[in-house]
């Protein structure tokens, strides 16, 4: 699944230039005959529309957006002991019961922030006398799936808003209400979910992604912008970015560093999710006209040249629905994983045979280019079905690091060397 | 003594509750959505057939209040999660809806069918319109129902549980809305 990691990058680059030519000539091959009695072929889809490019055939008629349960699953119906991880390593529930777990943020004090994309809710993992418990912290958000933390206050992203909670772990039975800080964004559903993070220059990050599968989007789409955690001096700091949920600052660079989502329905194998980086304030990373930096888009990419666009500096695997992305900066790990980005793969869900479902483990190369992606997390896909699925990683103060589970409403603790608890199991 | 009444008032509740048999828990659903999954009430949608992972996630959404019609909100209000599973599965075995004695009109037949290619219905909601997972059946669903849920996902008043179907939307026209509903309740 992510064997493209141990060929040269040259090679794997190649490969993707054939497939895409290739899918060119297919696609000029007249399309398959409508069945007796069908209607005549349909019209060309309007530009935004989910399923442009999709191919006829059974196989791709399989082919829909997967919804997890809509209710979390008991603590003893967790995948757990299914889940592998490497040597050394360990897995344990850290805590369960909110259905859609989705990002994470953690506080000062420990408390572990939840939020949700399909409900309504922002979770607390609360740590009290040594016994965690869950609380609803909030109800009644849209969309809340973005949370950040800092200097005791909690930010929140809903779909088209960001508000924050000021000194929330003094107040996690009764907090106030969040304040609005921020609301000139789109409304539209399609990507408009978000993820938030706070940079090492003090501002708050704030994606809007492509409002649909492959749009030609106007300037208010498609890009990052940050700005003072009071919402203040908003400034777009990244264009052509089709649907980043989960970003992180490189420890010794300070370059932020984003996932990306490729578009559907072009092929099973391209274009590949992409992972990012942001040298300069303004980059352009090429969505909707140039994807995975090497391959004109069918659609938009005509009079379009990729060496116009900032290419990534990895890729994540086809679909694979690459999200949450933290370095690690923890010594409870070993050495080898010192600046390391540990990245959620949601998983995929046009892709025949599922790619992703997992954590990985992206180097790097001096240069700051992905050197490597390796397996850290598997054991989600049962059957080419899931039995669950990874948003966010977030580490812990001792170096543990925690890994979100929207399938199951979860959050689990992934530890290195002797499993202190051993015996609990 | 008053006090052992109440005890066991509140005691039996429960039970007799859950010991009621799910047909009789579900009669006062199908006095609006049809006995036998066929909905003769307007605007009401037949339930017969419905893919359990679908109508479950209903049910929650109107219990959680995420999905708002208040006569549905205070039904669902005191479900809890295994009653959620329970009726969703019971409707998945009731039989699914029969499409209208006459065939419709043949050149609206052929609009509506070239619009669900067009649109790509037939991707996620199967070409026989049966629907999978989380993905509704919507093959023989009343056409009023289907209009109005088509208008409500367009203008976004009705969150899906995901993204999909306000993204699907966005290029339909009202015209169309009408088109589709047609033929997807004739749909054989």
């Amino acid at each position: 699944m992510i064997s493209n990691s141990s060929v040269p990058r040259s090679l794997v680059l190649a490969g993707a230039f054939f497939t895409a030519f290739t899918l060119g000539a297919a696609a000029q091959q007249p399309a398959a005959p409508p069945a007796a009695g069908a209607a005549p072929a349909a019209a060309p889809l309007p530009p935004g529309s989910p399923l442009i490019g999709r191919p006829a055939g059974e196989a791709a008629a399989k082919l829909a957006p997967i919804a997890p349960p809509p209710i979390a699953a008991a603590p003893d119906k967790l995948p757990t002991a299914k889940l592998k991880v490497p040597a050394g390593f360990n897995i344990e529930v850290y805590a369960a019961g909110m259905a859609n777990a989705r990002s994470l943020a953690v506080g000062d004090k420990g408390t572990v922030f939840v939020g949700s994309r399909l409900i309504d809710k922002v979770y607390a993992i609360v740590n009290k006398d040594g016994k965690r418990e869950v609380k609803v912290l909030v109800s009644g958000l849209y969309r809340p799936n973005g949370l950040a933390f800092k200097d005791g206050t909690l930010y929140i992203a809903e779909l088209s808003k960001i508000s924050k909670i000021e000194k929330v772990e003094d107040n996690l039975d009764n907090p106030p209400k969040p304040v609005v800080i921020f609301d000139k964004l789109p409304k539209d559903e399609a990507h408009g979910w978000k993820f938030i993070g706070i940079g090492p220059d003090n501002k708050l990050y704030v994606p809007v992604g492509q409002p649909g599968n492959n749009v030609l989007h106007d300037d208010e789409h498609g890009l990052i912008r940050r700005m003072n955690l009071d919402g203040s001096n908003p400034e777009v700091i990244a264009r052509g970015v089709r649907n980043t949920v989960g970003f992180d600052w490189h420890p010794e660079t300070k370059q932020l560093y984003f996932t990306d989502n490729g578009r559907d329905w072009m092929s099973e194998d391209v274009p590949e999710d992409e992972l990012n980086r942001v040298t300069k304030v303004g980059e352009h990373f090429g969505a909707p006209y140039c994807l995975q930096g090497n391959i004109v888009d069918p659609e938009f990419g005509w009079g379009k040249s990729c060496s116009e666009f900032t290419a990534p500096v990895g890729l994540l695997g086809p679909h694979s629905a690459s999200l949450g992305i933290r370095f690690y900066t923890g010594s409870m790990f070993p050495k080898a994983y010192k600046s390391v980005a540990i990245i959620a793969r949601h998983g995929s869900w046009n892709k025949s045979k599922k790619v992703g479902g997992d954590l990985v483990v992206a180097k790097f190369n001096k240069d700051g280019t992905m050197k490597s992606l390796e397996p850290f997390l598997t054991g989600f896909v049962e059957d080419n079905k899931y039995i669950g699925r990874p948003v966010d990683v977030l580490q812990m103060k001792d170096g543990s690091l925690l890994v979100s589970d929207d399938w199951n409403g979860a959050v689990y603790r992934i530890t290195y060397g002797k499993q202190k608890v051993a015996e609990k199991k | 003594m008053r006090n052992i009444i109440t005890a066991l008032t509140l005691a039996l509740i429960p039970t007799s509750v859950s010991a009621e048999p799910i047909e009789q828990r579900i009669a006062p659903c199908l006095a609006c959505h049809g006995e036998n999954g066929q909905s003769q009430t307007e605007n009401t949608p037949s339930l017969g057939g419905q893919q359990a992972p679908y109508a479950l996630i209903q049910i929650f959404m109107f219990r959680e209040k995420l999905r708002v019609f208040e006569p549905m909100n205070e039904m669902a209000k005191p479900l809890t999660d295994d009653d959620l599973r329970l009726f969703s599965d019971f409707i998945a075995k009731m039989p699914k809806p029969a499409p209208p004695a006459e065939a419709g009109d043949p050149a609206r037949m052929q609009l509506g069918r070239a619009l669900v290619q067009q649109h790509r219905c037939d991707t996620c909601h199967n070409p026989d319109l049966s629907g999978k997972e989380n993905v509704p059946r919507i093959a023989n669903q009343r056409e009023d129902y289907l209009a109005k849920t088509l208008a409500e996902y367009k203008n976004n008043s009705r969150h899906g549980y995901d993204a999909s179907m306000a993204d699907v939307m966005a290029p339909v026209t009202p015209e169309q809305i009408t088109d589709l509903a047609y033929f997807i309740a004739r749909i054989r």
